[in-house]
């Protein structure tokens, strides 16, 4: 018997428990608007006039997943967002513009236009960039909380994947290095239940990405994806686990990737009930529902937070739609330090 | 007292660890059991187990690791146990190491040390040098020391350099091969050949245990008159052109010598390289000893057969000196 419990259906604070809840909900209903009205602009529109080439990946329907749990990051602690999680970046501070420009394969770019889309990291703000080799960051993350734990401070890494990477051997060995060494990672899953056209039943013989956990002698817990205050609560328990020196934490977020695996990828393998389900929990509308029933902002208030995030995106697109290419010069630079 | 192969790379690793805190080790069995070869034997005594990690049998999650420590600033030098394990852990190296710097500017200061070669009865998966896997991915420096003074100070420069690392320790040369080291501290850098022995009729170059190899040749053909110039690589990866260029100019003829197995070899790039920049020179056709093109067999006189030596290289450096 594995002494570890997975955790369920844990409860969340609502109206009238937590004064600073209204706040909390204001700040993760802008990154989640600003993370939709991003892919939105990037998927359906620079994508389609063919202004960004490559391949494009989106987190539609899952934004309550990078912005619940990165809220908890302090400057100090490192993020491995996946794919899906664009929120990270707004949060940890990288200016909207760069996005746009890596995503248009501009100089200004993250990555100077040596890299494409969520191919992007930045070690001043803290995150990691991913590779394309999915769970490829796991085993680093473990690496960066071991540095972490090297210097004696209480910072923790956060590292994200999807379901589809839990098959992968580098989660496995990252995972298990974490909890052996007792690193602070917390892992965040999203669940997002395909991946590319692989439905979660063809991808593990266990109900649950949580269930891996007690395998590891690591809490794990279960929630709801979609619902970004109990995104937000349960990170605040695998935060302050890992942050104690207790090792780390999985954090399985069930959601559901509402587009197909990239831009191009229709998606013809979904169910179309699956999709007009899971669009009812779409974590943006509940979370407008919720505050407007508990009476922490009316319907002109969010309208309004709405057209400020259209405006901010309008901005960024014509100012990275202004920036320059890369100069072939520069081709041949940054393979090594120049000494 | 002379000092090993084996002892040179440990105390190298020993001096810089003590010199700058962020340098650890990391890998398999090299704490509390010292290592398979026991390189980092009673370092984690001095050092304790924040600084000497042992790992669970997992080189991918030891590769990632030390790319996620370096990231932060630290500087992992990471053992895998043989260098044949090194493919368990190819994905972190090559494609997420090796590109940090040029995707998104992001250093990866990390050595990752990996014992190769053959000639111990090692059998295929014991004995085999993947030097060109890493050899052909920009991001990676590739070093392959042949003597006591270059391991030491290699190794040094390695840990010190603020990119990614591939450290190929001969393991035939552990124990085999001895020197006086200078008291004095001293590195060796990356990326520079040096002439291990000046000759005017031909020039061998080679790299890692072959070094040896070429010198037994050379001094036998001595003998007969025949003067052969060694050209010892160190590094693979930044490749020292201008060295091997050098000594073709002065010699005319080139004998390309490597443990590794034919095709795909070091001697291929060699030549093309010379042929580029110093054709003119060329009195003969480039040649090449090296293993032949099969896995690295156990028995023997198989593993014998596989290796190249110093008959071998006499037999087709006699050739091209009459050519």
């Amino acid at each position: 018997m594995s002494t570890v419990p997975i955790i369920r259906a844990q409860s969340r604070p609502g109206a009238g428990e937590s004064a600073a809840q209204p706040e909390l909900a204001r700040r993760c209903l802008y990154y989640m608007s600003l993370m939709r009205e991003t892919e939105d602009r990037i998927e359906r529109k620079l994508y389609r006039q063919g202004k960004i080439l490559g391949g494009v990946y989106v987190g539609r329907g899952q934004e309550a997943i990078p912005v619940g749990s990165a809220l908890h990051s302090l400057p100090d602690d490192v993020l491995l967002p996946s794919h899906r999680d664009m929120a990270v970046f707004f949060i940890r501070g990288v200016p909207l513009g760069r996005i746009f420009a890596q995503y248009m394969g501009r100089a200004a770019g993250l990555t100077r236009g040596r890299d494409a889309n969520m191919h992007m990291g930045d070690m001043s703000a803290g995150i990691v960039s991913i590779i394309s080799a999915l769970a490829a960051t796991v085993p680093v993350a473990a690496g960066v909380a071991l540095a972490l734990k090297y210097r004696g401070t209480n910072a923790v890494a956060f590292s994200y994947f999807g379901d589809g990477a839990t098959s992968r051997g580098d989660w496995h060995e990252g995972v298990n290095l974490a909890t052996v060494q007792k690193l602070p990672v917390v892992f965040v899953c999203n669940n997002n239940q395909y991946a590319y056209s692989t439905p979660l039943s063809a991808q593990m013989a266990c109900a649950n990405v949580a269930d891996r956990g007690p395998a590891y002698a690591m809490p794990a817990e279960i929630v709801d994806g979609n619902d970004v205050l109990a995104v937000h609560a349960a990170t605040g328990r695998a935060v302050a686990h890992a942050r104690a020196g207790l090792g780390p934490y999985l954090l399985e977020c069930k959601t559901f990737r509402m587009t197909g695996h990239s831009a191009h990828d229709g998606a013809q393998y979904v169910p179309p009930a699956l999709f007009e389900e899971w669009a009812k929990r779409d974590p943006i509308t509940r979370l407008e529902q919720e505050m407007i029933e508990q009476g922490w902002d009316d319907r002109a208030a969010i309208d309004t937070l709405h057209a400020q995030v259209r405006a901010e995106v309008d901005a960024a697109v014509a100012w990275a739609d202004e920036r320059p290419y890369p100069d072939p010069a520069t081709l041949l630079d940054g393979v090594y330090e120049v000494d | 007292m002379p000092t090993t192969y084996l002892e040179a790379i440990r105390e190298g690793l020993w001096e810089e660890m003590e010199r700058d805190p962020n340098v650890f080790l990391i890998g398999e069995d090299i704490g509390v059991y010292g290592g398979a070869f026991k390189v980092t034997d009673g370092f984690i005594e001095r050092f304790g187990e924040r600084r000497v990690v042992d790992t669970p049998i997992s080189e991918a999650a030891i590769a990632g690791a030390a790319i996620g420590a370096g990231l932060m600033g630290l500087r992992p030098v990471a053992e895998m146990q043989f260098a044949d394990f090194i493919s368990c852990g190819f994905d972190q190296i090559v494609n997420f190491g090796a590109k940090c710097r040029y995707r998104w500017n992001a250093a990866v200061p990390m050595v990752i040390r990996a014992p190769s070669g053959g000639g111990i009865h090692g059998g295929p998966f014991h004995s085999q040098n993947p030097e060109m896997w890493f050899v052909k991915t920009p991001g990676l420096k590739v070093v392959a020391p042949a003597t006591a003074y270059d391991a030491k100070g290699l190794i040094k420069s390695a840990v010190r350099d603020n990119d990614p690392v591939i450290f190929f320790e001969h393991k035939a040369l552990y124990r085999r091969i001895k020197e006086d080291l200078p008291s004095a501290e001293f590195t060796v850098p990356i990326g520079k050949a040096r002439v291990a022995r000046p000759g005017r009729d031909l020039s061998i170059i080679t790299y890692g245990a072959m070094v040896w190899v070429a010198l037994e040749a050379a001094e036998k053909l001595a003998e007969e008159g025949v003067e052969i110039e060694v050209v010892d690589l160190r590094t693979l990866l930044p490749l020292d052109r201008e060295t091997v260029c050098e000594s073709v100019k002065k010699t005319s003829k080139v004998l390309l010598l490597h443990e590794d197995t034919r095709t795909g070899g070091m001697a291929g790039e060699l030549a093309i390289s010379i042929t580029e920049a110093v054709f003119e020179h060329l009195d003969a056709p480039i040649v090449r000893v090296t293993a032949p093109d099969t896995p690295v067999p156990f028995s023997p006189p198989l593993e014998e057969a596989f290796l190249p030596n110093a008959a071998k290289v006499i037999e087709k450096a006699r050739w091209l000196n009459k050519y």
